[in-house]
């Protein structure tokens, strides 16, 4: 219990002394976790949007499919980028195995689906409620994607948010393809997981801390954006 | 008396429209010219709203034609609709005004200034900037004929459009309504009130189980009815 305490106390001390070692590691987490949210968003909000206005065979197949690969495994992810970027994969010569590019790939990979499935959930209702005045106005269904994805856009704020948080909590992803190299691909995650096994608790502890607050942070601002939307819904 | 590049007359010829093996229009044959608002009136499920629909062009007749005077894609540029609930864009009050004008390729400055005249005259000027979905279901309303009215329409079809809203805020969309066709717009609404209808037409079409029994002046057809049904319907019975 006294080791625990401890613990917590140095843990607490290594974050309000602004420790370079857990802020070095906070930094690369909250980079590459950005950058993957970046990349995904841009796939995986005008796909969502355009599944959420076309209409075509198959279209309940990709539906149900892109959501099937919400719940895809981190460590799957992992190894799938790993077997692409490893020395003898069809991409090996770029060199970006253990890199925080690989990182960033991995983690967009695992929220792109989580992204596009969320914002035609968010798009599909609202698109049932405008078609006939949009047809009305001379917008078909293509004109129509940009229009929603504005009309929506306090909706799929929160849906960002839930795709960071996603990458930013995940460890299994980054672990394959980063390596966890001290000073260069080590992230709050897979510190914690590193530093848990050798017994460094105060550390392990610390980044756990930073990372909780992270993810309260993200979901109090999705609730507070969440309050704003429905202003604007009405 | 419209200028010769009018769209009008409208004319429908065979109209029939069914969905799910369910028959709801069968064989329309009306014709809409400029002048007075042309009211559609009938029992709730006479097909009226179905028959605004296939006007507009958001649903496809099965059988029979809509004819403009003009090529269609002409006809569609001057024309618009307001739903009975509105539909309003999760943006504000001026945004939902000026959106179907910028769609319609307007140059910006005439866009805001189609758009101030268009709120001003349905009372709106003051509330602009609010989100528009926080308005009241009136002012809504308001704001819907407003956003249609900027577009200038040479025809605007109204379903049902004061049928939720208290006699206040049905009067404010009447004027409105009056005022537009004051100013050359032709309307085609549809409604279930009758005293509604007395107030606004200048013709009646009345639709009885998807079929059109009479179109006639307003004055003709409230004074001497040509059918029996069209006469019970008067009278306030149930024709269903």
């Amino acid at each position: 219990m006294n080791d625990l305490a401890s613990a917590f106390a140095t843990a607490l001390g290594l974050i309000l002394s602004l420790d370079p070692g857990v802020l070095a590691i906070v930094s690369l987490s909250l980079r590459v976790s950005l950058a993957a949210l970046i990349l995904a968003a841009l796939l995986g909000l005008p796909l969502g949007a355009l599944l959420a206005v076309a209409r075509f065979p198959g279209r309940g197949g990709v539906i149900t499919l892109m959501n099937a690969l919400m719940g895809l495994p981190p460590v799957v992810v992992g190894l799938l980028i790993y077997l692409l970027l490893s020395r003898s994969g069809p991409l090996g010569s770029l060199g970006l195995l253990f890199t925080p590019s690989a990182m960033i790939i991995a983690q967009a990979v695992l929220i792109a689906p989580i992204l596009a499935a969320l914002t035609r959930q968010v798009l599909e209702g609202m698109w049932e409620e405008y078609a006939e005045q949009l047809r009305s106005f001379g917008a078909g269904p293509w004109r129509a994607v940009p229009t929603l994805l504005w009309d929506g856009r306090f909706m799929l704020l929160t849906v960002l948010l839930a795709g960071f948080g996603r990458a930013a909590a995940e460890v299994g992803a980054v672990m394959v393809v980063g390596g966890n190299i001290e000073g260069f691909t080590r992230v709050m995650t897979t510190a914690i997981a590193l530093e848990t096994s050798k017994g460094d608790l105060p550390l392990a502890l610390a980044l756990g801390l930073v990372l909780m607050a992270i993810v309260f942070g993200v979901n109090a601002l999705a609730q507070g954006v969440r309050g704003v939307a429905s202003r604007w819904a009405g | 008396m419209r200028a010769p590049e009018s769209i009008l007359p409208l004319r429908a010829e065979g109209l029939g429209f069914s969905a799910g093996g369910v028959e709801i229009l069968r064989d329309v044959a009306l014709k809409i010219e400029a002048g007075a608002p042309t009211l559609l009136i009938g029992a709730n499920g006479a097909g009226k709203s179905v028959l605004l629909r296939l006007l507009h062009g958001l649903l496809a007749p099965s059988a029979g034609c809509v004819f403009w005077d003009c090529a269609s894609d002409k006809a569609a540029r001057h024309q618009a609709m307001v739903f009975q609930r509105p539909v309003l864009l999760r943006r504000s009050v001026l945004a939902n005004t000026l959106y179907p004008l910028k769609l319609a390729g307007l140059p910006r400055e005439a866009c805001l200034a189609r758009a101030e005249e268009a709120l001003a005259l349905v009372g709106l000027a003051d509330r602009v900037q609010d989100p528009a979905r926080r308005l009241s279901v009136g002012q809504q309303q308001r704001l819907a004929l407003a956003r249609a009215a900027a577009l200038q329409p040479e025809l605007l079809f109204l379903d049902e459009p004061s049928a939720s809203l208290d006699p206040a805020a049905t009067r404010a969309v009447e004027e409105i309504v009056l005022t537009l066709a004051r100013r050359g717009t032709k309307i085609v609404m549809t409604t279930h009130d009758l005293a509604q209808a007395r107030r606004l037409a200048g013709d009646v079409v009345f639709l009885h189980r998807g079929r059109v029994l009479e179109q006639a002046p307003a004055e003709a057809f409230f004074r001497e009815p040509a059918t029996e049904i069209a006469r019970a319907f008067l009278r306030g019975e149930l024709v269903w």
